[in-house]
């Protein structure tokens, strides 16, 4: 279970980026997180597994609380949060298997990590998944020669081998066309079923939040205002999420203050 | 209403008439000095004409009798040359990651960026001079004179690639829980790879080029040989000394040009 409680994070000294919020994840639903450019989607996301450090508050995820958490107990811990990026972030320059394998560098000793004499069980593992996601004939193939569909497949399988507790997305499919982006939600979607897995997905696409997702989460300007099942997501509530803009919001903030 | 101008005028590059004029002033007036207080002698340099005209016809036509002290001096120069670029490279690249703005804490940074101006700041030359006072004269000052010079230059250059990486990949590799040099292998050796070996290239090249001044102040290889030369006024040796040394670094750089596209 992830609980996120009274998050702030600021930078510098201007206004939060995230306000005070709360939210929790329970078992193993699919989570969407809707709102404008700049609502603090990502901050929130990065926040978890410490990408950016919170100004106050607590995360807490299955009994370890991540906020104060340093070095190798950070290490420790961020293998069991998979994360999955918008621009995939894959090393171009080296093979499918090595950057599948690089999701278990926080497991294996930096030898053999830099020798790839990677354990058995981990290759095995690997082909499993990459089978599973339809990739398994590219192992030997450098990353760059993929296609983008494929390479977002690359990252989930990456992030997969590291066995975590929970699944952070960010963006996945904003680099993506219309189909592979439907193939891609699809597919996280099922595999957060098969392995019992909590995903929390950062989405600009609002269709295919409310067709893949189980809990539409809404963000506005650091706070959330919207958390339902995606049916209740009417057009009052898609307004209130994305009307105005940012310059607003902080004006209205600055007056109310 | 009047007539639109028809005249325009570039602005000057400095605003500021006053200005403009105190530099341009200034500048001829510092000439005009130099000029009436350099001690240059015209009869002296009519001398040094007829001079260089003995040289040059003693140095023609160019003599290869002594080749195996040619083929002896340019070996020592491959080899200092090529144990000067692997040392250089290999502590450039620790150098290069202390120096990199994005991935080393500020302390080590200025460290790193102090240990490269240091070795940039000093002509081959006068750290050749150094170090051939420190272990003698021969190859192996040599050798640690280039190495200071790969230094400055191989680490600089590799330093401002770290800091142009694609930072994603090394924040993916945090956010699996990769310890640092994980990380660095990774994340960041690949993306640096192709920059590195072809600087390494060009380094080879720009040390045996480098060997061959640093001999001359007694730091070895094909470059003591030619002072030898000079000092024993053997101008037709030196001629082939110039000759070779003049071909082998025009075949190593269209050589090491040709690695470097190959790679890019």
């Amino acid at each position: 279970m992830l609980k996120i409680s009274d998050l702030v994070k600021r930078y510098g000294s201007g206004d939060p980026v995230l306000k005070n919020l709360d939210l929790t994840i329970e078992g193993e639903s699919v989570v969407s997180i809707i709102g404008s450019s700049g609502a603090g989607k990502s901050t929130l996301l990065r926040c978890i597994n410490r990408l950016v450090e919170p100004t106050s508050g607590s995360i807490n995820l299955n009994g370890t609380e991540l906020t104060s958490l340093r070095g190798k107990n950070l290490r420790a811990a961020r293998r069991k949060i998979g994360m999955v990026f918008q621009g995939f972030n894959l090393v171009d320059r080296l093979t499918v298997m090595e950057n599948v394998q690089s999701g278990r560098l926080g497991y294996i000793s930096t030898w053999a990590a830099v020798t790839r004499r990677y354990p058995k069980e981990d290759i095995r593992r690997a082909f499993e998944l990459m089978e599973r996601v339809g990739i398994a004939q590219y192992a030997n193939t450098r990353a760059d020669q993929l296609s983008g569909g494929e390479r977002q497949r690359v990252g989930v399988v990456r992030a997969l081998m590291q066995d975590p507790d929970i699944l952070l997305a960010d963006e996945p499919t904003a680099s993506l066309d219309p189909k592979t982006s439907e193939q891609i939600m699809g597919l996280l979607r099922d595999l957060a079923g098969e392995l019992k897995l909590p995903v929390l997905i950062n989405i600009h696409n609002v269709t295919e939040a409310k067709e893949y997702t189980d809990r539409i989460v809404g963000m506005r300007y650091g706070r959330i205002i919207f958390d339902d099942v995606p049916a209740q997501l009417d057009q009052e509530a898609m307004d209130q999420i994305y009307a105005g803009s940012p310059h607003a919001d902080r004006a209205k903030d600055g007056a109310a203050a | 209403m009047s007539a639109p101008r028809d005249t325009w005028k570039k602005p000057p590059f400095i605003a500021n008439p006053v200005l403009r004029w105190a530099v341009i002033l200034g500048a001829l007036a510092y000439f005009g000095w130099v000029g009436t207080t350099m001690p240059i002698d015209w009869n002296r340099v009519a001398e040094g004409i007829g001079r260089a005209g003995r040289i040059f016809g003693g140095a023609f036509p160019p003599s290869f009798e002594r080749s195996g002290l040619l083929i002896d001096g340019f070996l020592e120069s491959l080899k200092i040359a090529i144990l000067a670029t692997a040392g250089g490279v290999l502590l450039s690249i620790p150098i290069a990651f202390m120096s990199a703005r994005n991935v080393a804490p500020k302390p080590i940074f200025y460290l790193g960026r102090a240990i490269i101006i240091v070795a940039r700041s000093f002509h081959p030359v006068i750290v050749a001079i150094l170090f051939v006072k420190a272990v003698g004269f021969g190859p192996f000052a040599g050798v640690l004179t280039l190495i200071v010079y790969s230094i400055g230059f191989v680490a600089k250059m590799l330093a401002e690639r770290i800091e142009e990486i694609d930072f994603g990949q090394v924040e993916a590799m945090r956010a699996a829980g990769a310890p640092y040099f994980s990380t660095l292998t990774y994340a960041i050796f690949p993306q640096i790879m192709p920059r590195q070996i072809g600087l390494t290239i060009y380094q080879l090249d720009s040390n045996l080029r480098a060997s061959a001044v640093v001999g001359i102040v007694g730091a070895g290889g094909i470059g003591a040989t030619l002072a030898n030369a000079f000092g024993r006024y053997d101008y037709d040796f030196a001629l082939a000394i110039t000759m070779v040394i003049v071909g082998v670094i025009l075949v190593s750089e269209a050589v090491s040009g040709l690695i470097r596209k190959r790679i890019q």
